[in-house]
């Protein structure tokens, strides 16, 4: 509820700053700026893609103040494996505008990676406009990184609350009340119809915490506070891996039968089949990670343009139109973020219910 | 797909597998199992519940059953007895009725007895006194008649007569 009053407040602070624009306009009509038009294009690309991607760097929102950037944020570790463990503060990074110096080795951010370069920060590039310079392992603590901690540890507090709730008493008390629906729902609804009732009960702890988590996740998504996690592929990858792990590792049987030697087939279509359905095994997770990480990019990016035309359009009929529809979007976003974490979870579950599946005559 | 893969992250796809995997084993020791067991343990504790309340009333229905069942018993028989008692009460009145009658006529019967007999026994008792009244008009007459042969002859006659119209 909270997140949905805050992102309505973020719109309504864009429709004033639309409107403070029409008062601009309206001074230099004279002499209409057809390059600042092309420039303000330019900055939302820019400004959406700068959102989708990860940073090295917690900063809520930037502006800028007599030609200088000001980053409201803070600063993260940056952890690089480069002949030998390096760790240092993001600040040293200056949001890709320095060369950090950390050990005699240089560092210097571009397109939002970690490339070693030399004294003077520069990047060779080939003709695709790839860098070419070394690139050490990274695994800094990210932005994403941060929110994830963040949010594995808020589901760590309030569900281990609600867990402690029930030893004083019976019904759901507070959050719980809100949760335990929930928590029902994705037991009689996602685990046991489709895993059963015999098995379910191993998956639940991956079930609930890949729901709450994707979708805790996918909401924290639509506030202004920028985090952007499940658009990431890495992300939605280790996500589905899991799935796939799990599903792998723990079938039976009867499911490898179904998979190398389909039962009730004649013997040249099983060799044909085993492949195809050994295939299909990977496309599933494959289908997982792409859907959700598709589904929340292009939400992302539909929503972030739809804003960015109200700075564009700089009229009063064009901007109101955007900011109703870009409030009717980030209505819809709401209703995906849910989606998405249900169809993740239930599709996962589906796959557990087919490596667990009885044998049965066909 | 080259920019996805150029721009997949290897350290962000690390650290959410661990974060992840971390989490998922926090939250199924710490939340998942706790709240699942105690759903389930208030769920079939409400099952038990309504299925003993469900008993309870079978047995409340059974036991007003049963109620209804010794009412109706205690009514017919209390029925019965009262019917029974009518019987009696109508046999002795019948009873004493016809006794009261029998001993009535035997009465009667005795009565009417004695009275044959005292009757009787008046009858002879006036038949002596007859006898013995016409012995003595018989002996007046005779000694007062027997002085005349003729007139004896005569009320021999009449007597002998008398007898066989007699």
């Amino acid at each position: 509820m909270l997140k949905e009053i805050s992102t309505k407040a973020f719109a309504l602070f864009l429709l004033m700053l639309s409107f403070g624009m029409n008062a601009q306009e309206e001074v230099h009509e004279i002499a209409p700026q057809h390059e600042g038009d092309k420039d303000l294009k330019t900055e939302i690309k820019d400004y959406i893609n700068h959102h989708l991607q990860d940073s090295y760097d917690f900063s809520l929102y930037s502006y800028e103040e007599n030609g200088e950037h000001h980053y409201v944020g803070f600063p993260l570790p940056v952890i690089l494996w480069d002949d030998g463990l390096k760790i240092f503060s993001s600040s040293k990074l200056n949001h890709g505008e320095s060369v950090a110096e950390v050990d005699g080795n240089y560092y210097k951010v571009f397109h939002g990676k970690i490339y070693k370069t030399d004294a003077q920060g520069t990047i060779n590039l080939d003709e695709e406009h790839h860098a070419t310079n070394e690139k050490p392992l990274d695994f800094s603590f990210t932005k994403n990184i941060f929110v994830i901690f963040a949010v594995s540890l808020f589901m760590v507090l309030m569900f281990a609350s609600m867990a402690k709730s029930y030893k004083k008493n019976p019904l759901p008390s507070g959050m719980g009340r809100f949760l335990e629906p929930l928590v029902l729902f994705i037991r009689d609804d996602i685990a046991i119809p489709n895993i059963g009732k015999k098995h379910y009960r191993k998956y639940m702890g991956f079930l609930l915490t890949v729901f709450f988590f994707v979708w805790i996740i996918n909401l924290l998504g639509l506030t202004p506070l920028g985090v952007n996690v499940t658009n990431n592929i890495a992300v939605t990858f280790a996500l589905a891996l899991m799935t796939y792990l799990l599903t792998t590792f723990t079938a039976n049987k009867n499911y490898w039968k179904h998979i190398f030697w389909m039962p009730g087939v004649p013997w040249p279509m099983k060799i044909i089949l085993a492949p195809i359905e050994l295939l299909g095994t990977f496309i599933k997770p494959f289908s997982l990670m792409i859907r959700l990480y598709a589904n929340i990019t292009a939400g992302h990016i539909v929503l972030m343009s739809i804003i960015g035309l109200m700075f564009i359009f700089k009229n009063w009929l064009g901007s109101s139109l955007s900011f109703g529809l870009a409030f009717v979007l980030a209505l819809l976003e709401l209703l995906v973020a849910a989606l998405q974490a249900y169809i993740f979870t239930m599709l996962s579950a589906l796959y557990f219910g087919m490596a667990k599946e009885e044998h049965h005559d066909h | 797909m080259d920019k996805l893969i150029e721009q997949f992250s290897f350290g962000l796809f690390f650290w959410q597998l661990l974060l992840f995997l971390l989490l998922v084993l926090l939250l199924r020791k710490f939340a998942w199992r706790p709240i699942l067991n105690s759903v389930e343990k208030r769920e079939t504790g409400i099952k038990d519940a309504l299925a003993s309340a469900e008993n309870a009333k079978k047995e409340m229905e059974n036991l007003q059953a049963d109620n209804q069942k010794l009412l109706k018993e205690a009514r017919e028989e209390r029925d019965s007895m009262l019917k029974e008692a009518r019987q009696i009460k109508e046999k002795m009145i019948a009873d004493a009725s016809s006794e009261a009658e029998q001993k009535a006529n035997s009465i009667i019967a005795s009565a009417q007895e004695a009275i044959k007999m005292e009757k009787q026994a008046a009858l002879n008792e006036l038949k002596k006194e007859v006898a013995a009244l016409s012995i003595d008009i018989a002996e007046k007459v005779l000694n007062k008649e027997l002085s005349s042969k003729n007139d004896q002859m005569q009320l021999v006659d009449t007597m002998l007569e008398d007898v066989k119209l007699n």
